[in-house]
């Protein structure tokens, strides 16, 4: 009896101490599971790699699952902020979910940086960053090619949900006077065809299609397509960047272009591109780790999500503030504001005003060749 | 919209409908005998489906682990219960030796070099049995209960069955290779040879329905059953026989359209709710009763599917869903309604 009672004074021991006072605890909120754990695997493989100490100092990641739901997100980010008190959050993966956690960080005054597009401008999102562009950027890369392949006219067709909606828009705001949109289809994601959606943007003879889907569920307008004999240039949104895409796609998906970030094409970057070091080293780092072809920008935008927050720690540290306390927290805050960061899937030049900071340049386009992923010169 | 479009929308219409057809069939089949809304309908379908995928890029397909599960249950459920050694025999063949026997025969045989049809008769050897057992451990213990126990314990099913989907599956989806890749040309209409393949193989299964329940004693017993529950055992046609007959004959079902869809779309571990939805509205159109009616209903809810989605894709689903409320005022209408003896 006193053996256990021993080992349990032990446990409990042992768990009190583990923040310890000066470390710097860092919590990371993913979607591992749900409908969205593809992405959130692809944070924790980030996550796995990212380095013990911090300008000397200790450093503990705590990474919780979101569960790809917005209510456990938040609980998530309350657990992070009042048990095991944060200096800073990095995730999540979805715009729901980060809009949700965007709110209580910065109620809380804790800088959180989303790997998710949300919008973080204005005073309520004065603690809130992000590492991954804006779909608007992403799109406005899909029509000034269009533009400069003489496309004059184009057929979008994509979800009929947020995600759908948001790239109709961001094309819609993008083609503006240049481009004329002659058809906009929907589909759901559990429907079994859409040669009705096809056949009316065949009918309307667009120049080329733009498809506002998402992973594997995107080949299947591009492959209907290609059945019905359209031979124009197809583009997709950077909702498609993954193995999945290409084996259910197969043959169908061949040419199709697709904006990402530069991470996933880093070798075949020209030597001129700001980000080819950096993401070169990042690919062969991740992939000596999970094997070949396992990159993603998923992965490379929480790795950046991380490079932003250890500049801003580093220099945080170099203060007066301790880790744990509020003073240190603002401080973090501030650091990230001053980023001017070349990392593996951007180039970030943070400030007061703009807390993206993503330089749209570095946006690449890239083409299915042969079943793998080809940079457009 | 010209004359082209029309066909081509028509085509696409009643090759989803015909899908839809076999579902609704299912759906009314089983509410006519166990008086269960069989929700897991579509759940079979993407079994079915990603069964098929799987075998088709060589991999060793999950469902099997699933049968062997599932024959476990059946089997400890069958000894709690069973009375005599001959029937407790009998249930250890059909739910322990044949799912290990299936496991054997998949480790070993080449699955990537099989052809197609050798294929389609292993994903229906594999996930077709799971429908009576589930009928064995889910619903025969409760076979006398209120439709609204037997509707409850059919979404509990359901959810479990796309959970362990997920979990055997993945959350990424697959399609498979279509039966046949040939372009029929019939004057300005191209028609696929898989769509050909959807609209026959519906209709050789329809036809062959007919068949069973018009010229077998098997069909007739679960006709009479239909008819009158009480009536059917006292001329000594057992419930529970019934029962898994037809649980049996809605796997087929249910299987055979998730091969037939899988080249069409792509399957994912939970498309088959949406899909057994749509069936099941066309089976409401047969207010849960008629054949006839059922199919006519499917195709009908596929061609307006199409339709729909040529004129205003945003609203499609809206569209086919709301087609159940004049369908269920005219039914209110029209049939005299019968309070169920509880």
């Amino acid at each position: 009896m006193t053996k256990l009672k021993n080992l349990f004074a032990l446990t409990v021991g042992a768990l009190a101490a583990m923040p310890a006072l000066a470390d710097i605890n860092v919590g990371v909120v993913a979607s591992m599971t749900g409908p969205a754990a593809a992405l959130g695997a692809e944070t924790r493989k980030a996550v796995s790699m990212f380095p013990a100490t911090v300008g000397g100092e200790k450093i503990n990641f705590i990474l919780l699952d979101d569960t790809t739901d917005p209510t456990a997100a938040v609980k998530n980010v309350r657990k992070l902020i009042s048990e095991d008190k944060v200096d800073a959050i990095l995730g999540p993966n979805l715009i729901s979910t980060a809009t949700a956690m965007a709110d209580v960080a910065n109620t809380e005054k804790v800088p959180m940086i989303s790997v998710a597009p949300l919008d973080v401008s204005g005073d309520k999102r004065g603690f809130v960053f992000r590492s991954e562009p804006s779909a608007d950027l992403m799109v406005q890369r899909v029509v000034s090619d269009m533009v400069a392949n003489g496309v004059k006219t184009v057929g979008f067709i994509g979800f009929s949900d947020s995600w759908g909606e948001l790239l109709h828009k961001a094309l819609t705001k993008a083609a503006d006077s240049k481009i004329n949109i002659v058809a906009s289809e929907r589909y759901g994601r559990a429907d079994p065809s859409v040669q009705a959606q096809v056949l009316k943007i065949i009918s309307a003879k667009p120049d080329a299609v733009f498809v506002g889907a998402s992973g594997t569920l995107a080949a299947m307008p591009q492959i209907t397509l290609r059945e019905r004999g359209f031979k124009g240039r197809i583009y997709q949104s950077h909702g498609v960047t993954s193995k999945e895409f290409l084996r259910v796609g197969g043959k169908a998906v061949e040419g199709a272009l697709i904006p990402v970030g530069p991470v996933l094409v880093a070798e075949q970057l020209p030597d001129t591109h700001p980000t080819k070091k950096n993401g070169v080293a990042f690919v062969q780092a991740l992939e000596a780790k999970y094997g070949p072809d396992s990159r993603s920008t998923f992965a490379g935008a929480s790795w950046d999500a991380w490079l932003l927050l250890q500049n801003a720690l580093g220099n945080a540290l170099k203060g007066k503030a301790r880790p744990g306390t509020p003073e240190f927290r603002a401080a973090v805050r501030e650091n990230i504001e001053k980023n001017k960061l070349v990392g593996t899937n951007g180039v970030y030049s943070m400030s007061a005003t703009d807390h993206a900071g993503y330089d749209p340049s570095a946006i690449v386009l890239i083409k299915v060749e042969n079943n793998h992923w080809k940079l457009v010169k | 919209m010209d004359a082209e479009i029309i066909a081509m929308l028509g085509q696409d219409g009643v090759t989803n409908g015909a899908i839809y057809a076999l579902l609704a069939l299912a759906l009314v089949l089983v509410f006519a005998v166990t008086r269960v809304i069989f929700i897991p309908q579509g759940e079979l379908l993407a079994w079915g489906a990603l069964t098929m995928a799987a075998l088709e890029a060589g991999n060793f397909p999950g469902t099997v682990w699933l049968l062997v599960g599932c024959g476990l249950l059946t089997l400890a459920v069958d000894a709690f219960s069973a009375t005599g050694r001959r029937t407790l025999g009998r249930s250890a063949l059909w739910n322990l030796a044949y799912p290990l026997a299936m496991a054997a025969i998949l480790w070993l045989v080449p699955l990537a070099s099989l052809p197609t049809g050798l294929r389609v008769i292993l994903t229906l050897a594999i996930v077709v049995p799971m429908g009576p057992m589930l009928y064995r451990v889910a619903f025969q213990p409760v076979a006398e209960a209120p439709v609204l126990v037997l509707l409850i314990i059919s979404v509990a099913v359901h959810l479990a069955m796309v959970g362990l989907g997920l979990l055997v599956f993945g959350p990424e989806g697959s399609r498979t290779t279509p039966f046949s890749e040939a372009q029929l040309e019939i004057g300005t209409l191209v028609v696929g040879g898989h769509t050909i393949f959807v609209i026959v193989a519906s209709l050789v299964l329809i036809v062959g329905l007919y068949l069973f329940f018009d010229r077998t004693l098997y069909g007739k017993a679960l006709r009479a059953t239909a008819i009158n529950r009480n009536g059917a055992r006292l001329m000594g046609i057992s419930p529970a026989l019934a029962g898994r007959l037809t649980f049996l004959l809605a796997a087929v079902i249910g299987v055979l359209s998730g091969v037939l869809v899988a080249p069409l779309t792509t399957v994912y571990y939970d498309s088959g709710f949406l899909i057994g939805l749509k069936g099941f509205v066309a089976a409401i159109i047969g207010g849960l009763a008629s054949y006839p009616l059922a199919a006519g209903g499917a195709i009908l809810v596929g061609l307006l599917e199409s339709f729909s989605s040529f004129w205003a894709s945003a609203f499609k689903d809206v569209i086919v869903f709301t087609l159940i409320i004049p369908v269920l005022i005219w039914r209110s209408l029209t049939s005299h309604h019968v309070e169920e003896e509880e």
